[in-house]
């Protein structure tokens, strides 16, 4: 009996340890499931857009600025910095760390020692400096040269009067000195494409322009002109483990209709959206999941030529401010696909001051300041607009709030490259435009330093030596907590003195598949997406 | 007929030189250039790279110096370079020609598949329900844009059916050449159903059909030997120049299903500012039209042996 009694106790403790055993099996299953799903997994095609165009501009980063190119430049190619969306600032990419003297002006890198171009050479001190030489060639015009001009001795050299770039010095093989001839943020200047790491044997060849070699996570395989570019994974791509695809493809068509159908036939797995399509995808349980919205670094705005009348009086230029309800225009023109502008300065910008409240909606106050200025019964003006929503669409909108201020508006719609000519040229008294305005937000505010030409940036013409004052200030100084709030103060200046009307930054929103993981949300431009990190999932249909 | 193509080639030659003087100096004089094109991309540019970007690709000389050097360039085959990519523009359009035409193939040969005979039977039915439907078939498919019909077809054979991919040119294969071929060939379709109806009925009431039909000749035999061979002169006009106007005129088209072809490239170039390529895609274009028309002009020849030109 004794014996009978221990067997069912033993059996039910047997029984109760495996009940035991099997609800931590279950538990732990259960707890690691997101642990699972979180660990990429490599393998399947990126299937991406170039969403701005029909074409890629060229296939040579230092030739091209264009936002089409960029996006596909990340694949293929490395700068010395990269946009890290996680902390929303330039990162070191190719080089393991950075030391600057105490006057911020010299800049020693130690290179990795791991990097390789895609033709199997290894990246030295060699490659950096004979790309940035190459950037500041006085035969040719390269974009990147605006960035890499900085450096000290760079103009001299493009100009012809060097032989080299003085600020340029190589130590050894994997290290590097770079003297700026001012006080600049190296990563916001040194971080894109335009500025990218190229190997000088390859560029030499005629086949570089058609089969580009770089230092990015996947190796060219091949460029259908104005259709599709695609890459393969590079074994030895300097990031252990990444990139995590096997392929990637991009897909080049500016037809944003195409690439919603596209995106909703799977055949994409990830792409920009239009303000229509953001509402549609909204609305919609299961592609709003997958939405990643962005506050990129782009002021759209409406410009004036502040040395033309009536736009030379500030209070005009305020009363404009004040006169027009930007609130229903993001709404309902937009359909909020916009973050409200409070000044030039983005949202997202390290000198973005939190706490400016933006230009009231307050016809009253319009119709006082303009009556102040001298004209109480308001004036005509015609404004130079593309026919885009973000330009005529929003100026429609606007009038009506004008003519009831007694402003009455007129809209020229024109192409891009006639406005841009005539804006340069300050035959344009007002025009709409989007401006970068990051990430060296010292230099989104050069947009109105007085010294600066029509042709560099200062299309307003926007003249006031004091607040040039405090961008000198701004970069003279090395400390950086007293930088932004000098900068702060000049976006809070230039707030005041209105040369442009602030309409909005804008929100870029990145649709996303549910088997596509780590797509970042870069504010410098919303499609240039970190390829290397993104992997996935084994619902993938390319897997 | 030698003379014929001399003729022809002489006054192809004249016309490309006028065309290329036009494009050459109309480009010069609109507003924008390509150095004001790479300031449109929101992102500022310093005037000093500017100027080193016009020294580069000659736009600071004088036009006159210019254009010499173009038609230079033009005498030895030579288009120049891109602005925009530096590459020559022989390169850029060798592939996208190949593009192109392989589209205009297809689209023609849907145009001619079906306008032809759905024309005909039209014709030999006029006034019954089968002439009526095709009709209306044919004025819709004149009167419908190409870019909805296009976006149509992708909606229903891309995403809701499946059947074939969305857009693109993929390897250039079949699959991705149907939905840009018939959004392309769909107008010319019913253009040619429309002339050919048109055609046959005008023949259908012609003396020698009305006498082969009386010498108790087979309805088979009018329609094929008499019938088909008169009406298919002004048949072949319209194919020849819808044919012709295809490579230029797939724009459309080509950006929507994202097409590398010729039409393409000339709106991206144009909008660049990008002189060289313009000029190319503008003189294939025209070059391409001029040898489809003295081609049919050929066969007219060899259709209707009446046909002399002086």
């Amino acid at each position: 009996m004794h014996e009978f009694v221990s067997r069912r106790v033993l059996f039910k403790m047997e029984k109760k340890l495996f009940g035991v055993l099997i609800s931590a099996l279950f538990f732990s299953l259960i707890f690691s499931m997101p642990a699972f799903c979180d660990t990429p997994m490599s393998g399947g095609t990126l299937r991406l857009s170039a969403p701005y165009g029909s074409a890629l501009k060229s296939l040579d980063p230092h030739v091209t600025y264009r936002s089409q190119d960029l996006v596909v430049s990340k694949a293929f190619h490395r700068a010395l910095y990269t946009w890290d969306s996680a902390n929303n600032s330039p990162a070191l990419d190719l080089a393991e760390s950075v030391t600057a003297d105490k006057n911020g002006k010299v800049f020693t890198y130690k290179l990795k020692k791991n990097v390789y171009f895609h033709n199997g050479r290894k990246m030295t001190a060699d490659d950096v400096v004979w790309s940035y030489t190459r950037l500041m060639n006085p035969e040719k015009g390269f974009p990147g040269a605006t960035m890499v001009g900085t450096i000290a001795g760079a103009e001299a050299f493009s100009k012809g009067d060097a032989t080299s770039i003085s600020g340029l010095k190589k130590i050894d093989d994997y290290t590097l000195q770079i003297t700026f001839s001012d006080y600049n943020d190296p990563g916001s200047l040194l971080f894109e494409a335009v500025t990218a790491i190229l190997p000088r044997e390859e560029v030499k060849k005629e086949s570089f322009l058609i089969h580009p070699v770089g230092l990015g996570p996947f190796k060219f395989v091949e460029h259908v002109e104005g259709s599709r570019i695609v890459g393969e994974k590079f074994d030895k791509y300097y990031k252990p483990g990444k990139p995590y695809a096997d392929r990637v493809e991009f897909v080049i068509t500016g037809d944003y209709s195409v690439l919603d159908m596209a995106f909703r036939a799977k055949e994409i797995d990830a792409t920009v959206l239009s303000s229509n399509a953001y509402l549609a995808y909204k609305a919609d349980p299961e592609l709003s999941r997958g939405l990643i919205e962005i506050a990129e670094l782009f002021t759209r705005h409406m410009g004036f030529n502040t040395q033309e009348k009536p736009f030379d009086d500030k209070r005009v230029r305020q009363a404009i401010n004040y006169a027009v309800d930007r609130d229903i225009i993001v709404k309902k023109l937009l359909k909020g696909k916009a973050f409200k502008a409070t000044s030039w300065l983005p949202t997202t910008s390290t000198a973005y001051d939190s706490t400016r409240k933006p230009y009231p909606y307050d016809p009253e106050k319009a119709k006082a300041l303009l009556a102040e200025a001298g004209y109480p019964d308001g004036f005509e003006f015609e404004a130079m607009v593309t026919d885009k929503t973000s330009s005529l669409g929003v100026f429609e909108a606007m009038m009506p709030y004008l003519a009831k201020v007694g402003i009455h508006a007129k809209a020229k719609v024109v192409e891009s490259n006639v406005l841009v000519d005539a804006m340069y040229a300050g035959k344009a008294a007002v025009w709409f435009r989007s401006n970068g305005t990051g990430p060296d937000p010292l230099k989104a505010l050069r947009t109105f330093d007085s010294r600066i030409p029509r042709t560099g940036s200062n299309v307003t013409a926007f003249k006031d030596s004091a607040y040039d004052a405090i961008l000198d200030e701004a970069a003279a100084t090395s400390d950086p907590a007293k930088k932004i709030e000098l900068l702060k103060k000049a976006d809070g200046f230039i707030m005041d003195a209105a040369p442009v009307w602030f309409h909005n930054y804008n929100k870029a929103v990145v649709a996303t598949q549910p088997w596509i993981h780590n797509v970042d949300g870069n504010v410098t431009e919303a499609a240039i997406i970190e390829v290397d990190s993104i992997w996935l999932d084994k619902n993938s249909p390319t897997r | 007929m030698v003379a014929l193509i001399f003729k022809r080639i002489l006054q192809s030659a004249l016309t490309v030189m006028i065309v290329v003087t036009l494009v050459f100096f109309l480009f010069s004089v609109i507003p924008g250039t390509f150095a004001s094109s790479l300031m449109g991309d929101k992102r500022s540019f310093d005037p000093r790279v500017v100027e080193r970007i016009k020294k580069e690709l000659g736009i600071d000389k004088p036009l006159h110096q210019r254009f010499v050097t173009y038609l230079a360039g033009l005498s030895r085959g030579d288009l120049g370079k891109s602005f925009s990519n530096r590459r020559p523009v022989v390169d850029l359009l060798s592939s996208r020609v190949v593009a192109s035409f392989k589209l205009a193939c297809a689209a023609i040969t849907f145009a001619i598949v079906v306008g032809l005979p759905l024309g005909f039977i039209a014709a030999i039915r006029a006034g019954s329900l089968v002439d009526t439907v095709t009709m209306m078939v044919a004025v819709s498919g004149l009167s419908v844009p190409g870019f909805w019909f296009g976006l149509i077809a992708m909606y229903l054979f891309s995403l809701k059916l499946g059947l074939l991919p969305t857009f693109g040119y993929g390897s250039g294969g079949i699959r991705n050449l149907i939905l840009p071929a018939l959004t392309l060939g769909i107008a010319p379709m019913a253009l040619l159903a429309r002339t050919t109806r048109a055609a046959v009925l005008d023949t259908l009431n012609s003396d020698f059909i009305r006498t082969a039909r009386s010498k108790g000749m087979s309805e088979t035999r009018v329609v094929f030997k008499h019938l088909g061979r008169n009406a298919f002169v002004i048949i072949l006009t319209t194919i020849g120049l819808q044919f012709g106007s295809m490579l230029g005129g797939s724009v459309v088209v080509e950006k929507l299903f994202a097409w590398p072809g010729v039409g393409s490239m000339l709106i991206d170039s144009v909008s660049l500012r990008d002189i060289p390529s313009v000029q190319g895609c503008i003189l294939v274009i025209v070059l391409f039209f001029l040898i489809i028309n003295t081609l049919v002009d050929i066969a007219y020849l060899a259709i209707d042996p009446r046909i002399r030109y002086q």
